[in-house]
């Protein structure tokens, strides 16, 4: 997982509501081997329409996407946040988000930013401009080029995790010394235990 | 902690704790991971895109099975039949390319050793008694029948398995479902867990690990264990599990990844100690009363529509919370079934003995035993016998079972997951009925609108026979 300090660029000014994993990525990508290449997937359904924000030039690659209430809701699929991330997408900011998705996004690095409704209206005024946004998570805060400035709350532990780079797995890779210790232990008591499939 | 009595559970669970978390979660050590295609890809591909290496490579065994077609897989050039579903196809390259990459015994497609991971897991004596196990499919509860601590995870977790070799659990609590006494003859274990889940519901053991305790389990075979133990997660259970004893020694003795020479004396010791103490305290009891079990069959699209043969189909009447009564509601219509009418009068066009629940060779020898000298009924339009592995076949074969199985007009396929779920090319048409040695009935499990009736295989064999579901005990 990559570490994120600090995003700086353009915004899609998404503004949707309600916006729900099966939109973000079809269950049809669901048979799929592979995390990669989701992108071209994501938000299928609102790319069919003529000149929506995700395929205007003016938001080409942009890192933040600005988005209405209740983001992520719906199926559990990791498979959005995944798609996501395919496209780009570093910083997802809306009033709210769906417990598991914003859970799922964190785990894949990405940042979900909860901001109150009139400052999410805001800043969709300000990525319509084409202006850069640009988010710190270090002190917290949303800011943009005519001196607006948000503060956002986040779990201390997210917060470390993305400042980081740690997903789960790399936490507990961490512990691997605790890991080790409790392997070799096993070795010595109950050899028959760590053979596997060397044991045929 | 040793001093105060624990249960089974809680014996594996203190053996493989890592270390404690302030938020009460354990770092759980897993000895035993089995790996198949449809939940392993992002899982290996994660794990090469952060350039992390598999931690311990020999204790995760992989095989193909849920895609995999149960048609002959060499053509008569001794060639591998190429898959023609290409997703299908993609999934199981998939594995085939990242289990060696990353150090992991594979077993192929074309191997006899193939064949539904909770079958090669007891059967090559990788899954072990009180042993830890790990699979990406619930139904690993399963190995849970030789006395392990075996339980279904998520593609995120198989990753964490593989790059870590432990999870981050939360413990269950302890239930324990007794059965004393005696089932009557012609009655399997398969219809005692159908009754069992039809008694305590499909939500009953929700956030336990069920042990189930008392004579008629300390009797049965590995076999008939596993059976039971598989389809635990159908009552909610997180996992389920019958203490090991000499029955299980027996079976795992000489298997080729079970310990051998001094170190299997060791071993036996060590399992000699899984069971629970007296006076272990469980968080939740259910007595079951032998003599009240009768074949069992499923009415609806849960696996806790359960009624004895004899019964019939319930009314939504007949349900006290107004949530069952509608889904029994919504039961019926799927399944096309009206209230009141005798499950003997259920006619059926499809039989599948097959699935990890019952695909070993005990299940075959049950089925064949009344297909003997018998032919399936008219209206049994297909009839297939898919064997656990590629071992259960050859052993069937050897036996002659196979030639009971096609002469009663059954198709006698290679081993894989088939009609347990519509994964593959083995599917119920949308409408018919399928009497189903499976373990879900869930909408659309066997194939869009497929009415499945899940039964033992020896019920299954007397569907097949008579064309309708049946008592088998009137063919025995
Ligand atoms: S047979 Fe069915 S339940 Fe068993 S592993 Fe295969 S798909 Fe899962």
């Amino acid at each position: 997982m990559q570490p994120l300090t600090r995003v700086e660029g353009r915004a899609i000014p998404l503004g949707l509501k309600n916006v729900d994993t099966d939109i973000i990525i079809p269950a049809k990508w669901l048979k799929t081997i592979s995390r990669e290449g989701l992108g071209a997937g994501a938000f299928e359904v609102l790319r069919a329409e003529p000149g929506n924000v995700f395929d205007d030039p003016a938001y080409k690659g942009a890192p933040i996407l600005i988005a209405g209430d209740n983001y992520g809701c719906g199926s559990s699929r990791e498979h959005a946040a995944w798609a996501m991330l395919d496209l780009g997408i570093r910083v997802v900011i809306a009033p709210s988000f769906s417990d598991i998705h914003s859970g799922n996004a964190v785990k894949n690095g990405i940042l979900p930013v909860v901001l109150p409704q009139d400052a999410v209206d805001r800043l969709l005024e300000v990525a319509r401009e084409g202006q850069t946004i640009t988010v710190d998570l270090e002190s917290q805060t949303v800011t943009t080029p005519y001196q607006d400035r948000f503060t956002f709350e986040i779990d201390p532990f997210r917060k470390h995790c993305l400042l980081n780079g740690l997903d789960e797995v790399g936490l507990t890779m961490a512990r691997g010394e605790a890991i080790g210790s409790f392997e070799a232990s096993r070795t010595a008591a109950q050899p028959w235990l760590m053979r596997g499939t060397e044991a045929a | 902690m040793a001093s105060r009595p624990r249960t089974l559970y809680e014996k594996i669970w203190d053996a493989h704790v890592v270390e404690t978390r302030d938020d009460g979660t354990a770092l759980i050590y897993i000895d035993r991971h089995l790996v198949h295609e449809v939940t392993s890809p992002q899982a290996f591909e994660a794990l090469k895109v952060a350039g992390r290496p598999v931690r311990r490579p020999e204790l995760t065994l992989a095989v193909p099975d849920h895609n995999l077609p149960t048609t002959p897989r060499l053509d008569a050039a001794g060639k591998p039949v190429p898959i023609v579903d290409v997703e299908s196809a993609a999934q199981l390259a998939a594995l085939e390319v990242n289990a060696p990459a990353f150090g992991i015994r594979y077993i192929p497609a074309t191997a006899k050793e193939q064949g539904i991971v909770h079958v090669v897991g007891p059967e090559q004596g990788f899954s072990l008694p009180g042993t830890t196990i790990v699979c990406g499919d619930s139904h690993t509860a399963c190995h849970g029948g030789l006395g392990a601590l075996a339980f279904g995870i998520g593609t995120s977790e198989v990753e964490h398995v593989l790059a870590t070799q432990t999870l981050l659990l939360q413990q269950s609590r302890p239930m324990e479902v007794r059965v004393d006494g005696d089932i009557g003859p012609g009655i399997s274990a398969k219809d005692l867990i159908l009754h069992i889940i039809g008694r305590i519901g499909a939500a009953g053991g929700s956030g336990y690990v069920i042990e189930y305790r008392g004579a008629v389990f300390q009797r049965m075979t590995v076999e008939e264990r596993l059976t039971v133990c598989n389809m635990s997660i159908e009552a909610g259970a997180r996992a389920g599990l019958i203490a090991p004893d000499d029955i299980t020694f027996a079976y795992l003795k000489g298997r080729p990844m079970a310990p051998k020479g001094a170190e299997w004396d060791a071993a036996v010791a060590y399992w000699r100690t899984l069971h629970t103490d007296e006076g272990a305290v469980f968080a939740k009891s259910v007595t079951i009363n032998a003599a009240d079990v009768e074949p069992s069959v499923t009415w609806g699209t849960s696996p806790e529509d359960v009624v004895a043969i004899g019964g019939r189909v319930p009314s939504p009447e007949d349900f006290a919370d107004e949530a069952k009564r509608v889904a029994a509601q919504k039961s019926l219509d799927y399944m096309g079934l009206t209230p009141g009418m005798a499950m003997t009068d259920v006619s059926i066009e499809n039989v599948f003995i097959g699935s990890c629940t019952n695909s070993r060779i005990e299940d075959l020898r049950a089925a064949a035993a009344i297909l003997k000298g018998r032919r399936k009924a008219d209206n049994v339009r297909w009839a297939i016998v898919v064997p656990g592995s590629g071992l259960v076949k050859a052993m069937a074969e050897e036996e002659g079972l196979d030639r009971i199985f096609t002469e009663a007009g059954f198709e006698w396929r290679e081993p894989g997951c088939s009609a347990c779920l519509g994964m593959n090319p083995d599917k119920v048409p949308p409408g018919e009925r399928c009497a189903s040695t499976s373990n879900r009935n869930f909408v659309g499990r066997q194939g869009p609108g497929a009415r499945t009736h899940l039964v033992s295989p020896a019920m299954a064999a007397a569907a097949a026979v008579t064309g309708r579901l049946a008592d088998v005990r009137a063919l025995v």
